[in-house]
């Protein structure tokens, strides 16, 4: 048999050999040059206006040098940021739900995005003083994420360790944990000052507001070092999407791979809540976007997911940021509000299937 | 299963009742103003107008019924969402009930500035119906009907949209969240028996239709092919049974805020205790959802005296050590 | 490659379903596994399968113990289908056969001229070649079964386990699948091992046929040689003839019981036979 919907790709004696898709290579190609265009789009808008060309040659240093101070210093940090993080989210997202093997699976709902919030509203509780001004630096408040993250993730692990981890025993540790995270987060939010509040329930909806280069010189590198692992272990989460039977049949060693794979999911969600706080929305909704757009080889799945999440932060930001200028609405507002249109409109396509 | 043989379940029950009945009395007598058993008796036969007989017929007694009836609902609508969905995982709030009910509250108090608990309750109660129909006529999209998939996902869109909304409209406006935010954290403080009066007909509807329903429930989650072939009407079934849960989950928020966790952990708990019937399952979530919620309420008070917990908070922070002990023992299956 | 079992036993929890067995996978063979239901035949299959850890004893692959072994190179001398595999929605057939090269994979090496021959060697040999691109979901039981069956091919391996390979097939793809399990058999040598239940058909196919009961093995050997009124008596409880087949000459039990009758039939109406022949 040829195979006519597919392009082998092979390499030095075959030690370097890749199968793919041709009509998910187009689907992710499309959406690539989507992610690009919004962000150029997203570049050239908000107070100061500039043309897309514009922004290309502010991009490489030409223009105006108010221009090149706008894009250059405020825009494309942000940009950056809200990319990285539309992929964690929407990588972590399909991960679980593959792990999991529920549709039901994302970040905030196991627990992840919570441990990450009680940390940072204790942050903000433990390093206020009397007048409701932080003691240090806000720059520390993306490590008290990630530390909640990790803590938390490593927490579910340990509690649903008994001879191995059961999916379905992970996923409920995972939601009781995140119904304490969530108690918690509000106590903290109903007993200290209004304002106080006010700035943890920003977080919780999902900003990305102020992202900065130094922000991107760390999420960056963070998420370029997982993606590469992924490509390494894609395949073990295909075959974990069979059933423990079936992939303990074709030679893989479940109980340890399925560590791997939540270790690197974690890391996703968890880069990406330190940097955007808790925009759920993407990593539940995502995967299932591109679910019906590319089918659950997880091959394509993963990458097509990667870059709906990011385009959905993507846009989600720009309209946050300009909408209802000069007050910024946080991202995690406008990620449902465009997400869940769309994916509704995917079920009614879908409807008869 | 821990409870294997009928009479084990029925002294179960009647042992469950009984905690029941206690936890009311517990809720009534015990809080920051210290009263006697005698004094909540006498509150009800020799009412002498009193701090403590006032305090006792306007504030614990409400309190306690409203407590137990949302507790119950609770439980009972979280076994049946999860039937439904055939999801282990769903819970009401899946169903969108909940943040539809938030998304209108925070929609009347930042718009029409809103702030009276008794109109509070037909804002939340008609946003929790406007979502979760929503969410049954997506799901209900196609040529199959409602099937637990498209149910699920619909619900989560619904969920997700509503609530990224409510949380934004609660950015713009602070002085709303000072106002909306101890309702958000579900509470039964403060609340008159009135509101009670308000929901109970549509609860107890609910409750008694939930007892109706179990056989045909059992038989639904065999499947829907085994359930239509034995001439069970299935789209007439899960058509009553989303209405109950509206109407158990709807009522439960529109007094008491959204409270979270009852709706899926109270299942699970109960199943270790009496399998997968829901015959047997949904009068034991009724009262293992009561007596949580009673619970969690009375030491909401105790904690941080003079200030008290919001009994969702309390909630959790007693039910997940719980729920973590169960999921590791082995749960049994919906 | 040689597959036995030593002194093994199976359980889960606290109850014991095999004791102390032990049992030789005769090489290039067809092995049907046969008892009633609950008899731990499917248990059995597992464990050889490595699916299922022994609480004592050992399964021996090649002289090495199977627990010893890493489990991907077991995947490249032993496929395992189990009972009833579902595939996640809208994976398609060629990305469900695909991933039987898993244990050939690395992570560079991930789609060598080796796998994409084998592949479609798999799918050849299941017939599956034409609706490579189909989701596996949208498939009929028969074509279903096939696209599993392909994709434990692709594994390339001299022994393959099957689960009841046949069962919700109708009698046409039952013979299908079975036949194409034969031809693998007599074409490529390759040892076959499965839990069949229905018995005729398992003696038509099987070189070798494994009857387990009360926890151990009751008898096992050619088909015709052990095959009888009291094996099935003993291993299933009922009462049957066990006459040749007209075509093949293999056994074929016939059970009493009740039923329509068109002749003068030798076996009482209530299960017993009431007159004994042969």
């Amino acid at each position: 048999m040829k195979l006519k919907n597919y392009l082998a790709f092979r390499l030095g004696k075959e030690n370097i050999s890749f199968l793919v898709d041709r009509k998910s290579l187009v689907v992710f190609l499309v959406l690539l040059f989507l992610t690009v265009l919004t962000a150029l789009v997203s570049a050239g808008l908000g107070e100061m206006k500039i043309s897309p060309i514009n922004v290309v040659k502010a991009w490489f240093g030409y223009g105006p040098d108010m221009e090149r101070l706008v894009v250059n210093s405020f825009r494309l940090p942000r940009i950056i940021i809200a990319i990285l993080v539309g992929i964690s989210f929407a990588i972590s997202g399909a991960m679980l739900q593959g792990i999991v093997r529920n549709p039901l699976a994302s970040p905030d709902i196991i627990g992840i995005t919570g441990g990450a919030a009680v940390a940072v509203v204790s942050f903000l509780a433990i390093f206020s003083d009397e007048n409701n001004a932080l003691t240090v630096s806000i720059k520390w408040m993306p490590l008290a994420a990630f530390i909640g993250a990790t803590a938390i993730a490593f927490l579910i692990y340990m509690l649903a360790w008994k001879n191995g981890v059961s999916p379905i025993r992970l996923v409920l540790i995972g939601i009781g944990l995140s119904a304490l995270t969530q108690a918690l987060t509000t106590m903290f939010m109903i007993l200290g000052p209004i304002y106080r509040a006010s700035q943890a329930n920003i977080w919780l909806t999902g900003s990305i507001y102020g992202a900065s280069w130094e922000n991107v010189s760390t999420l960056l590198p963070w998420t370029i070092c997982l993606l590469i692992i992924l490509v390494l272990v894609t395949r073990h989460l295909n075959v974990q999407e069979l059933g423990d039977s079936v992939a303990m049949g074709v030679g893989s060693a479940v109980g340890r791979q399925r560590m791997l794979l939540l270790l690197i999911s974690t890391g996703f969600a968890a880069g990406g809540v330190a940097f955007a706080g808790g925009i759920g929305f993407v990593g539940l909704i995502a995967p299932h976007i591109s679910r019906r757009l590319v089918g659950s080889s997880f091959g394509a799945l993963l990458p097509v997911s990667a870059l709906i999440g990011a385009i959905l932060v993507l846009v989600a930001d720009l309209i946050g940021r300009v909408s209802f200028g000069p007050t910024e609405i946080p991202a995690g507002v406008f990620t449902a509000v465009i997400g869940a249109p769309y994916f509704i409109y995917l079920l009614y396509k879908h409807r008869n299937l | 299963m821990l409870l294997q043989t009928k009479r084990a379940k029925v002294l179960g029950l009647l042992l469950g009742a009984v905690l029941f009945l206690l936890f009311i009395c517990f809720s009534i007598v015990y809080g920051y103003t210290n009263t006697t058993w005698k004094t909540a008796i006498e509150a009800y036969t020799k009412f002498n107008g009193s701090n403590e007989h006032l305090i006792i017929q306007t504030v614990r007694m409400p309190r306690a019924l409203i407590a137990a009836a949302v507790g119950a609902s609770l439980g009972i609508a979280g076994a049946l969402m999860q039937a439904l969905t055939q999801n282990p995982l769903a819970d009401p709030k899946i169903f969108g009930i909940n943040a539809g009910a938030s998304f209108f509250i925070v929609f009347a108090v930042s718009f029409f500035s809103i702030t009276s608990l008794g109109m509070f309750i037909w804002i939340a109660f008609l946003g929790a119906a406007v979502a979760a129909i929503t969410v049954y006529c997506i799901g209900s999209l196609g040529r199959e009907g409602l099937t637990p998939m498209k149910f699920t996902l619909a619900g989560a869109a619904i969920w997700a949209l509503f609530s990224s909304l409510t949380q934004g409209m609660l950015v713009l406006n602070e002085k709303a969240l000072e106002e909306v935010l101890f309702w958000l954290a579900g509470s039964v403080q403060g609340r008159k028996l009135e509101y009670l009066q308000t929901v109970l007909p549509y609860m107890t509807i609910a409750w008694v239709g939930s007892l109706i329903i179990a056989r045909h429930i059992n038989l639904l989650s065999m499947g829907e092919d085994i359930a239509k072939g034995l001439g069970q009407k299935t789209g007439l079934i899960k058509l009553v049974t989303a209405v109950i849960i509206i109407l158990l989950a709807g009522g439960s928020v529109a007094i008491a805020g959204p409270i979270g966790f009852v709706g899926i952990m109270v299942p699970h708990l109960a199943r270790s205790f009496v399998g997968i019937d829901h015959r047997w399952l949904i009068p034991y979530c009724a009262i293992i959802g009561g007596c949580l919620l009673l619970l969690a309420d009375i030491s909401a008070r105790y904690i941080i005296m003079p200030q008290e917990i919001p009994v969702g908070v309390m909630t959790a922070i007693i039910g997940t050590p719980f729920f973590i002990y169960i999921a590791r023992k082995g749960l049994t299956k919906s | 490659m040689s597959l036995e079992a030593s002194a093994l036993t199976l359980g889960y929890g606290e109850s014991i379903i095999i004791e102390d067995l032990n049992l030789q996978i005769p090489k290039g063979e067809i092995t049907v596994f046969i008892g009633g239901n609950g008899c731990g035949k499917s248990t059995l299959l597992r464990s050889l399968a490595r699916l299922l850890k022994p609480k004592t004893g050992s399964i021996i692959l090649d002289g090495t113990t199977i627990q010893k072994m890493q489990t991907k190179e077991i995947a490249k001398q032993l496929a395992i289908l189990p009972q009833g595999p579902e595939a996640p929605e809208g994976l398609t057939v060629l990305q469900l056969v695909k991933q039987g090269r898993y244990p050939y994979q690395n992570w560079l090496k991930q789609w060598s001229e080796e796998d994409e021959r084998k592949v479609n060697e798999a799918l050849e040999a299941t017939q599956m070649t034409e609706l490579a691109e189909r989701q596996v979901d949208s498939l009929s039981g028969g074509q279903r079964q096939r696209a599993w069956i392909a994709m434990t091919l692709a594994q390339d391996t001299d022994t393959i386990l099957l689960d009841e390979p046949t069962t919700y097939l109708d009698m046409t793809h039952q013979i299908e699948i079975l036949d194409l399990l034969f031809d693998l058999n007599e074409r490529e040598n390759r040892t076959i091992v499965m839990v069949l239940h229905d018995l005729n058909l398992a003696c038509r196919y099987a070189h070798h046929i494994v009857a387990v009961q009360n926890k151990t093995i009751y008898a096992q050997g050619k088909p015709e040689d052990v095959i009888s009124c009291n094996l099935i008596r003993d291993v299933f409880r009922m009462e049957c003839q066990v006459t040749n087949d007209p075509i093949f000459g293999t056994p074929l039990c016939i059970p009493y019981g009740k039923g329509r009758c068109l002749v003068n039939k030798v076996g009482g109406n209530n299960g017993t036979p009431s007159v004994k022949i042969g």
